[in-house]
């Protein structure tokens, strides 16, 4: 099995396999975010249950720091190699002929969504880690917030209109990156009947996801 | 109709090539690119000039040797057709036309449009067979029941005529769908299951090793390969490393 996973094909289904738990993780975490418009009591709460479970925290935690990392090295690794494979440019190419933008250019939404990633963890991910692991708090309260402290961090940080912009654009290439990364995933693992009968969801998966943040974003801003 | 080519001269494998303009003329809607490029050449015999390499056998779509990138696309703008079966009605009357060869790491230029695609004999090599005692006593092809699905399929498969288009359309240069369809033609029927988990591990093995990019399904290859192969095949050669890998 080792073998199979040093093979072109092996590190594409790995790369799948990375994309599926990142998909999962993607769904619940805007599940988690819209009660900060819907119910802002239970998503402080469920934050709370979130940021405190050792089995999120020390079990699934590390495995989606795994994912993200492996994901984006790997991507990278296999551009690399693939533009090795490529040689020589061609003097005319019609790309737009055979295949969309956005399957075509996958490494430029990764990137966006790098440089995301790291602005979310500046953000909120590296607060936390040294609120709860290098401070010592974890009671998930502030002074001078009554109750749990997530829904005002939350809010906070979304008043800064630089932010908002930021979190949209990148929602956008966050969206292409999945319109075609979603079905790709499928057909990575060897499922094409899936892969064709799930053409639709990854279209409504790669809208809802990225825009359902977004309007989240957006409608914390507008009303605060 | 008169036309302008721009077309890629490389004097041979150690020399840098260039893209040449040549005009041409007096080119009938009825001919075949290929005719095109026969005309050309006579014109450019009659100046005195070295003729433009280009690769061709059956001119009938189906021995898989022209190889050109006509404007951006593997064997032009039609779809389902070589470059042979490509008529000069697809354009017009004082046109612009790109000619270059496949470009991939894997497939070296050998002159002008020639290019050496022994990296997919090396695949075949590997595994793309049956191994069939037939000294006399091959059996009926008939006595082993086949489902028609799978049949089908399988002939769908075997169709791949070996161009190389997949890999000169591809952004990665992957040649995932050659690989898939020469394991997919063998995995289908019960004749290549004995030696089906051998096969895909070392073919993809010989893949690699030619220096292919990975296949990132954008689906190019789909659309601009002559004979239609299936992205399925790529799915199923995954699927048959999988299981021969566990």
């Amino acid at each position: 099995m080792g073998g199979f996973f040093k093979s072109s094909i092996g590190r594409k289904v790995a790369m799948a396999l990375s994309a599926f738990f990142l998909m999962f993780f993607l769904l619940q975490h805007l599940a988690i975010n819209i009660l900060s418009v819907a119910n802002p009591d239970l998503f402080n709460e469920v934050s709370h249950f979130m940021g405190t479970n050792p089995v999120v925290q020390f079990a699934l935690q590390p495995v989606l720091i795994f994912a993200v990392v492996f994901h984006f090295v790997m991507g990278f690794i296999l551009d690399i190699k693939n533009r090795k494979a490529n040689g020589a440019k061609y003097a005319k190419n019609n790309g737009a002929a055979n295949s969309t933008w956005f399957s075509r250019n996958m490494v430029i939404s990764g990137i966006t969504i790098l440089a995301f990633v790291l602005l979310h963890f500046i953000d909120f991910w590296f607060p936390e880690i040294n609120t709860k692991f290098i401070q010592g708090d974890w009671s998930g309260t502030m002074p001078g917030v009554d109750g749990f402290r997530y829904h005002e961090e939350l809010v906070h940080k979304f008043m800064n209109p630089a932010r908002v912009v930021a979190y949209a654009v990148a929602f956008v290439f966050l969206g292409l990156h999945l319109a075609h990364g979603f079905t790709s995933a499928f057909q990575s693992v060897g499922a094409a009947s899936l892969r064709k009968k799930l053409e639709k969801v990854g279209i409504a998966y790669s809208v809802i996801v990225p825009f359902g943040f977004i309007f989240i974003a957006l409608y914390h801003f507008f009303n605060h | 109709m008169n036309l302008t080519l721009k077309i890629w001269r490389q004097k041979d494998a150690n020399s840098k090539g260039q893209m040449t303009d040549y005009k041409v003329s007096e080119i009938s809607e009825h001919m075949s690119f290929l005719e095109m490029m026969d005309v050309l050449n006579e014109q450019i015999i009659n100046k005195g000039e070295e003729p433009v390499a280009f690769d061709h056998d059956c001119r009938e779509g189906i021995c898989g040797m022209c190889s050109m990138y006509i404007n951006g696309e593997a064997h032009g703008p039609d779809r389902g057709v070589t470059t042979c079966q490509l008529h000069m009605r697809m354009f017009k009357d004082g046109d612009t036309i790109t000619i270059e060869p496949w470009k991939a790491a894997a497939f070296p230029v050998v002159k002008d449009l020639v290019v050496d695609r022994s990296a997919f004999d090396r695949i075949q090599h590997a595994g793309g067979y049956i191994s069939v005692n037939t000294s006399g006593n091959t059996q009926d092809a008939n006595s082993i029941p086949i489902a028609k699905e799978a049949a089908d399929t399988a002939m769908d498969a075997a169709t791949c005529i070996g161009c190389g288009a997949c890999v000169a359309t591809c952004k990665n240069s992957s040649a995932m769908l050659f690989v898939g369809a020469k394991v997919s033609q063998y995995a289908l029927l019960p004749q290549g299951q004995v030696e089906a988990a051998d096969r895909v591990k070392n073919m993809v093995a010989q893949m690699d090793l030619e220096g292919f990019g990975n296949c990132t399904n954008t689906g190019a290859c789909e659309v601009e390969c002559p004979k239609g192969i299936s992205l399925d095949n790529i799915a199923r050669m995954n699927r048959e490393l999988m299981k021969a890998s566990i």
